[in-house]
């Protein structure tokens, strides 16, 4: 029984594979067309329609946010988004390093904030598909990410408990008709945080725990409100998305969407690029962390990236398993099954969407690259990485069986082009459930 | 019936199989003995293949050379992908016996297409032993 309907879901997915070549056949008959600009074999084709946006499947929810999907807590989140009064010069919102006009990223080498940050400030559309955030994945949700920068010394440069202040005082019914009753925080200082200066953390052990935990409990609803604003950000379809629709349905005419040199580099980003291997599905990343060997931005402060954030998420008192997530510690599966120890987390980094990618320069962790042409040169050339080891291959035996990346002048520049057609517009769409 | 289904598997595999290609006479058996043959391990992966990145669970079944249950292993699951040079994205972990000699081995997730190890090693009290499956993640091709 199973294995007829194993045969059945097989046969299905090769008529879908086989489906676009026989259509693409169909045309020949009766009425002779010129032959397509752009052939396709069925294998490719299969590979252009998995990155198609309309494979992306639903935002999953986070079951460590039990208010994501509420409008209260989205419109709350926006405002918070939006409010430059929770930093410490009252002068840095989300927005400031988030820039709606400019992708919600801020085109700068390293975040600016109260201070200067040591990475690159991420895109925010699409992140809750991402199972870790920031470069190095050091948070599990969208929410206690949104919590790492108030608290930053260099990005907003607060304290939670100056937040929750503010939080009551501006946000009294914001706030309460998202998450019920506000606790109440008799005798907390106004600067107290187990993460601040010297002077807040003494100021924060001398709190009772009872304050320490209402403090946390409005700090952590901040994070979930924000993060339910960020989830409703969504990408819109590009010329990319467009031309492959129209190859999967055989219709011919889309190939007016992407130039002859687009379809060159889209060749070259499927094929011996090697781009796709990393790159993959309809946002373009396979969410998971990756040494190739990019430059520190300090050399004298090489950055191990992902392997200095496992423990920091495991001890993150905001992370799935902890206090304030409202999830079954069943449902904390990426946490739970967490890799700790491979090798390959030094140096390693998240793979980014290449949505939108030619609209923000500079491009790497900490925007090493000013240029896509630099970054494509990057991975040609291979260079042995400054801590760890780089998974490119330098075409020396025994590396890895990889096969180094060898692209000629007019290929890199036909996959320059080509990333240019990930362009797409930014929508802000109800929560999906 | 069931060669039309492993031909038909075959077919499907060369066609979705992408740009960094799997050796042509990659292994993907399920059953194998282990490297000492203390062991004969049978892997089950889902019915329905799970998505990319989505995290899911296998089933391990451990039995000796003449087929008896193994009960009572211990087994410590690595892997990756040696075209990449990278492991698995998640830490696997065999967290309970479901019933004699089967067990379940929570936390597998593939990050991407292409060939992926998946290594066992298995310690009992009739020895310890290790085996290395392989497997090919397909791009999912989904109707419009």
């Amino acid at each position: 029984m199973r294995t007829e309907r194993l045969l059945a879901t097989t046969l299905g997915i090769v008529l879908l594979v086989i489906a676009p070549g026989v259509s693409g056949l169909a045309f020949g008959t009766g009425n002779p067309a010129p032959p397509p600009r752009d052939q396709w074999s069925a294998t490719e084709v299969g590979v252009l329609a998995s990155l198609r946006l309309s494979q992306l499947p639903p935002t999953p929810s986070d079951p460590s946010n039990a208010f994501e999907a509420s409008p209260a807590a989205i419109d709350f989140g926006r405002r918070l988004f939006n409010d430059k009064r929770f930093s410490q010069n009252q002068a840095v919102s989300c927005a400031s390093c988030h820039d709606a006009k400019k992708q919600f990223q801020d085109g700068l080498p390293v975040g600016k904030g109260v201070g200067t940050g040591a990475r690159r400030t991420m895109p925010i559309v699409g992140s809750g598909h991402s199972p870790w955030l920031f470069w190095d994945g050091r948070k599990d949700s969208l929410w206690a990410q949104a919590l790492g920068p108030l608290e930053d010394a260099v990005e907003h440069g607060g304290n939670r408990t100056r937040y929750a202040q503010l939080v009551q005082t501006h946000y009294p019914t914001a706030y309460e008709k998202t998450f019920g009753k506000m606790p109440a925080l008799p005798g907390a200082p106004v600067d107290a945080s187990p993460t601040g200066t010297p002077t807040e953390k003494a100021a924060w052990k001398a709190m009772d725990a009872g304050t320490q935990q209402n403090v946390n409990r409005v700090f952590a609803n901040l994070g979930k409100a924000i993060a339910s604003f960020e989830k409703t950000l969504a990408h819109g379809e590009t010329r990319f998305d467009q031309y492959v629709e129209g190859m999967v349905r055989g219709d011919r005419g889309a190939q007016r969407f992407l130039s002859p040199q687009e379809v060159d580099g889209l060749r070259v980003f499927i094929g011996k690029g090697q781009c796709v291997t990393c790159h993959n599905g309809p946002l373009f990343t396979d969410q998971s962390f990756h040494n190739t060997g990019v430059p520190p931005r300090d050399a004298g402060k090489p950055d191990p990236g992902r392997a200095a954030a496992i423990a920091k998420v495991q001890s993150d008192e905001f992370n799935c398993l902890g206090a304030f997530s409202d999830a079954k510690a069943a449902q904390c599966q990426e946490l739970r099954f967490l890799t700790t120890d491979d090798p390959s987390l030094v140096g390693a980094f998240k793979t980014p969407s290449l949505r939108d990618v030619a609209l923000r320069p500079p491009f790497m962790h900490a925007g090493q690259f000013a240029s896509m042409e630099e970054v494509i040169a990057h991975y040609v050339r291979a260079p042995a990485a400054a801590v760890g080891h780089t998974e490119l291959a330098h075409g020396a035996p025994g590396h890895t069986e990889r096969k180094p990346i060898r692209l000629s002048d007019q290929e890199i520049k036909a996959l320059v082009a080509f990333l240019g057609s990930l362009s797409g517009p930014v929508l802000e769409v109800a929560a999906r459930k | 019936m069931h060669r039309l289904f492993a031909s038909i598997f075959s077919l499907v595999v060369a066609l979705l199989t992408t740009a960094c290609a799997a050796p042509a006479d990659l292994d993907l058996a399920l059953t194998h003995a282990t490297l000492e043959k203390k062991f004969v391990v049978t892997l089950q992966p889902p019915a329905t293949p799970a998505a990319i990145n989505q995290i899911h669970s296998w089933r391990i079944q451990v039995a000796s050379p003449t087929g008896v249950p193994v009960t009572h292993a211990r087994i410590a699951v690595d892997g990756g992908m040696p075209q990449h040079g990278h492991g698995l994205p998640t830490r696997p972990q065999a967290t309970q016996e479901l019933f004699d000699g089967t067990y379940l081995l929570e936390g597998m997730k593939f990050s991407m297409t292409g060939w992926w190890e998946i290594k066992l090693a298995i310690q009992s009290a009739e020895g310890s032993d290790t085996v290395t499956f392989n497997t090919v993640v397909a791009a999912p091709v989904v109707a419009r």
